[in-house]
């Protein structure tokens, strides 16, 4: 008994309807004689028998869509004895896809590429010895990353075998140890403030300053002018500062193998907090030449570049003493630490409106404190102090800083 | 042309065959072991097996990929097209070709071909490189009607004249390119006229009538070995089956079809050989044993064949050596 | 021996050398007979070995490109000129379907041994349909190979090297060097195909070009050089097969690369070769890859659209500048 099936017509068809059968069960059919029509995508198609034989039974009715190889009746050839037909379901209408799988387990391999075999020796132009046997390989994801995070690649590749990809970079910091990452710019904050703390002898001293009369001066300033052009209390404070060392110019300068050097440009490095965490403290250069709207040109110009990654190697080198001015952040009172070689930092805390007393008589100001840590080995607590005052004195007279 | 019984055997054995290659391949397609297209050329053999009469075993043969006919006439085994078909490394094309690529380097056959009047310039080439070596060769080219719209046909034709070159164009003119019919294509559609139109030789034969066919292609493929230039010969046929497999044939009548059965080349052979009074001594029955034999023997070839190794996939992009 | 000679003058000596030493190669082509070539290339070889060697053509591309195929698989070792790039597109079926395929679909019994010559590129003012460069769209197809002759040495050695080669060869000449000069030493040993030829070595940059585009490259890298930037410069010679070796081994020395190609950019030559890059030499490499390609746009005909659209040593320049700043 063989099963005539839903015939493949087409390399894209999948299956067809069965319209018609053109024979019935027990009918005679030949050879090449068509038994039954099929509805396809691209119309009626007649669909023929290919043996002799009797239509035992029909498996599909009329109507009903089928997969290419479904059965469609079962043909006795002419040779075969009649028989008892087992009970059996057929399935009359599954539409699977009918892809034929291909027949071979053999796995993929490499296909072998037809080589040009060059028959003579041909004389080339040698080319230089590379270097990269020196080379970091790193992708480029991988060092852009490496370079936010201030990681020295050449440390980092000299530990891997291969190309640096980004995931080097995280498990190279998780190996180190379970502490957050610690970025090079903090390596570098770390090694700094612990030579800071060995090496140099602080002393402190602060000073509250009034600065009721320096802010009511820059906001009645400011309200004249247009907005670019306005003055921030850190420019006026950086201007003041300014005016002070050249009073007291022994804080703006350096220590190095026991002399103390003083600097013709007063360089005030300025803490700027990074937007990703970690401060820098790159210089304004040469502030002793500026006006005040220069300084507040200059500082925010510093600000802009600092956060663009765009500073100067010359402002991260050369300054001569450091003003940090953490007062946004509600400090009131700022106890720094001398960042080698400078000798002094001045810490500006918070504006607080504060009871002052003056004249026997208590009232309420605008008061900063301000602060100064010194190197004792270039300085004394007299020096400190004169500055501070100084400080103060110039802080009463905003206008003259103009 | 002498009609004998040697002769008249050789024929209809030959077209036979074809016949019941065909059928047998449209059985295996409907069950899978045959993908891709498939062009039947029944009801055609006449002119297959007609023209192959004419040519020797130097000449070349360039097809379509209605192109089962020529091969096998040709001398192509079917034992090689049959594993070609089912995609084996026994097949004539390694299986890379299928149905539309049969190659054969022994036999000189030079493809079919999925473009229609695509090997027209191959063969004007080909006639064009023996005629520089000064070798008495006709190459053949098989097309159909469809490819009488495309300029290569034109052009070839023309190049064909133009330089003398020996080629044999053979138009088979079933009528149809695919499911338009001639009428709706060309506006002339006496397929001879336009090559005459050329300056080539040209007639027009009854491509159901084997013996028409090969007395036409005897005399051209004389003609075309004393250097007369190229030839012509349209062959008036009909294919009784679709385009191909998957056709429902909605561009043209049943009646036709019926029509045009009525003069299947294998039962006009056998009016001819009738009124011969050979047919008798033909044994008809002894042929189809073993006409039937072949194509079993084909079929068990393919069923058994090998898949050529994926990892020689690259083989032949390039030639590996130096050909001279 | 060396002789200073122009491009033309080398391809006619390519062919006629070819021709005298092989009685189964002959040209055919539009022109190139009685009127001596399109580009005056095969000026005087008709009067050498007559008509039936030299052979004029009807305007059917299709045709006698598909006969050259014919031919070449048949005993032959065929010459096709297409007189331009433009024209080819008439001939595709034959060298996409047929030249392409053959060996391969007939499962490596027959081969095609054909060379087609044909000039390419724009910057004649000849406008959209006449100015294409399509030689990077060839080198997709397997089965095919593309030479880009951009010396008169490779102008002469490749109609050897096409001809002794047993599958299909297509050669590109871009018009605008035809009257180019240069040395030719006809006994040197020919540079196979597939191999590039480093012309310049440099340390700080790799520009990758062919055809007319290397001369740009050269002086566009004498322009560096001036401004301290040492370019190296590479004739990239065949497209189809690349020579990743070489290419790779100058992206490991330089680490910034850029390709000049006449093409269009999408889906080009230098689009294939940055992938490459990208594939085999990625870690090699310190700033993103560079290419200066013709703006996609069909050529216009008026000289400073033209001028703008294609490449120039003043745009290879600028984008080696900023190669160089790239962080």
């Amino acid at each position: 008994m063989s099963e005539f099936k839903m015939p493949s017509l087409g390399a894209d068809m999948e299956s067809a309807v069965l319209m018609e059968w053109r024979i019935k069960e027990g009918d005679t059919v030949t050879k090449g004689q068509v038994i039954a029509e099929v509805e396809t995508s691209k119309g009626v198609i007649e669909i023929e028998v290919f043996e002799d034989g009797t239509v035992e039974k029909i498996l599909v009715q009329e109507e009903t869509e089928c997969a290419v190889g479904t059965p469609l009746a079962l043909i006795r050839s002419k040779s075969e004895e009649p028989e008892e037909l087992p009970e059996k379901e057929f399935i009359s209408s599954k539409i699977e896809s009918s892809i034929s799988q291909p027949k071979t387990d053999t796995p993929m391999q490499e296909p072998e590429q037809a080589a040009i075999k060059p028959t003579r020796e041909e004389e080339l132009p040698v080319q230089e010895e590379s270097s990269s046997e020196t080379r970091v390989k790193v992708s480029p994801a991988a060092r852009k990353k490496a370079q936010e995070m201030g990681i020295d690649l050449s440390v980092l590749a000299s530990r891997s075998e291969g190309a640096i990809q980004l995931k080097n970079l995280e498990t190279s910091v998780a190996a180190k140890e379970k502490a957050p990452l610690l970025s090079g710019m903090r390596q570098a904050i770390a090694k700094a403030m612990s030579r800071s703390n060995t090496e140099i002898p602080h002393y402190y001293l602060s000073i509250p300053i009034n600065m009721t009369p320096a802010l009511t001066w820059l906001g009645e300033l400011n309200a004249k002018r247009s907005i670019d052009k306005r003055i921030l209390p850190a420019a006026l404070l950086i201007r003041a500062v300014v005016r002070a060392l050249e009073e007291v110019p022994e804080l703006n300068g350096y220590w190095q193998n026991y002399n103390h050097l003083l600097s013709k440009s007063i360089n005030p490095g300025i803490a700027i907090a990074l937007r990703k965490g970690g401060l820098i403290t790159p210089a304004l250069l040469n502030t002793q030449e500026m006006s005040l709207d220069q300084t507040m040109q200059a500082l925010d110009d510093l600000i802009t570049r600092t956060r663009a990654n765009k500073l100067r190697s010359s402002e991260m080198t050369q300054q001569t003493i450091t003003i940090t001015n953490l007062g946004d952040l509600g400090v009131e009172r700022v106890y720094g630490v001398i960042y080698p070689p400078q000798v002094a930092i001045i810490g500006l805390g918070r504006i607080t409106d504060s009871p002052w007393a003056e004249n026997d008589a208590l009232s309420v100001r605008k008061v900063m404190q301000a602060t100064l840590a010194g190197d004792h080995r270039a300085t004394d607590g007299r020096t400190g102090a004169l500055f501070l005052d100084t400080l103060n004195q110039i802080l009463q007279k905003p206008e003259e800083l103009l | 042309m002498k009609m004998n019984l040697e002769l008249a055997k050789t024929f209809y054995r030959q077209m036979l065959l074809i016949r019941r290659f065909e059928e047998k391949s449209v059985e295996l397609y409907s069950n899978e072991k045959i993908r891709g297209f498939l062009h039947l050329y029944i009801g055609e053999e006449a002119v297959a097996v007609g023209v192959m009469h004419a040519l020797n075993e130097e000449d070349a043969v360039l097809a379509t990929y209605r192109e089962h006919g020529q091969a096998l006439a040709r001398g192509v085994s079917a034992k090689s097209i049959m594993a070609e078909m089912y995609g084996k490394l026994e097949g004539c094309s390694r299986g890379r070709g299928g149905s539309m690529h049969l190659f054969d380097a022994a036999t000189r056959f030079y493809g079919g071909s999925a473009i229609v009047a695509g090997s027209l310039p191959l063969a004007v080439g080909m006639a064009l490189a023996d005629k520089m070596m000064k070798r008495k060769r006709v190459t053949v080219c098989f097309f159909g009607d469809g490819a009488v719209a495309e300029g290569e046909f034109h052009e070839s034709l023309n190049l064909a004249v133009l330089w003398q070159l020996p080629v044999l164009f053979v138009c088979e003119n079933n009528r149809y390119a695919m499911g338009t019919a001639l009428a709706l294509t060309e506006s002339e559609t006496d397929i001879s006229k336009k090559a005459a139109a050329y300056k080539m030789t040209s007639v027009q034969v009854d491509g159901m009538d084997v013996i028409e066919v090969a007395k036409a292609a005897e005399k051209a493929a004389a003609d075309i070995r004393t250097g007369k230039g190229p030839a012509f010969i349209e062959c008036l046929t009909y294919r009784f089956r679709a385009h191909s497999m998957f056709d429902a044939e909605l561009y043209r009548d049943k009646a036709e079809v019926k029509e045009w059965k009525e003069k299947d080349p294998l039962t006009v052979l056998q009016n001819i050989l009738e009124k011969k009074k050979i047919w008798a001594d033909i044994d008809l029955g002894k042929l189809e044993k073993e006409v039937s034999a072949v194509i079993d023997e084909a079929v068990e070839f393919a069923e058994n064949g090998t898949l050529e190794p994926v990892s020689d996939l690259e083989k032949f992009v390039y030639s590996e050596e130096a050909v001279q | 021996m060396s002789e200073n000679m122009t491009y033309r003058e080398a391809v006619r000596e390519g062919i006629r050398k070819a021709m005298q030493e092989d009685e189964r190669v002959f040209m055919m082509g539009e022109d190139v007979g009685r009127y001596g070539g399109c580009f005056a290339v095969s000026m005087g070889l008709q009067e050498a070995f007559g008509p039936e060697r030299i052979i004029d053509t009807p305007l059917s591309e299709s045709a006698f490109t598909g006969a050259g195929i014919g031919a070449a698989l048949n005993g032959m070792r065929p010459i096709v000129e297409i007189m331009t790039t433009n024209f080819s597109l008439l001939a595709l079926d034959q060298i996409m379907n047929n030249a392409a395929t053959l060996l391969h679909m007939s499962g490596g019994q027959f081969n095609v041994p054909l060379v087609i010559r044909m000039a390419t590129g724009g910057g004649k003012q000849l406008a959209a349909q006449h100015s294409h460069s399509f030689e990077g769209w060839f080198a997709h197809i397997p089965g095919l190979k593309v030479l880009t002759p951009a010396s008169v040495q490779d102008a002469y050695d490749m109609i050897a090297l096409g001809l002794a080669d047993p599958d299909p060869v297509l050669i590109f000449e871009n018009s605008l060097l035809y009257n180019s000069k240069g040395e030719l030493d006809t006994a040197a040993t020919a540079l196979p195909i597939g191999k590039a030829l480093v012309h310049r070595s440099g340390k700080d940059l790799s520009i990758l070009a062919y055809g007319i585009n290397l001369f740009k490259a050269l002086e566009a890298a004498e322009t560096l050089a001036a401004e301290g930037i040492d370019a190296e410069v590479i004739d990239l010679r065949s497209l189809r097969p690349l020579d990743d070796k070489t290419i790779m081994a100058s992206v490991k020395k330089t680490h910034r690369v850029m390709i000049v190609d006449e093409g269009w950019k999408s889906g080009s030559i230098s689009a294939e070769i940055m992938a490459r890059i990208n594939e085999q030499a990625f870690f090699e490499l310190d700033a993103p890859m560079r290419r200066v390609c013709t703006q996609e746009v069909p050529l216009p005909y008026a000289k400073h659209l033209e001028d703008a659209a294609i490449p120039q040593p003043e745009k290879i320049v600028a984008t080696a500048r900023e190669l160089m700043e790239e962080l």
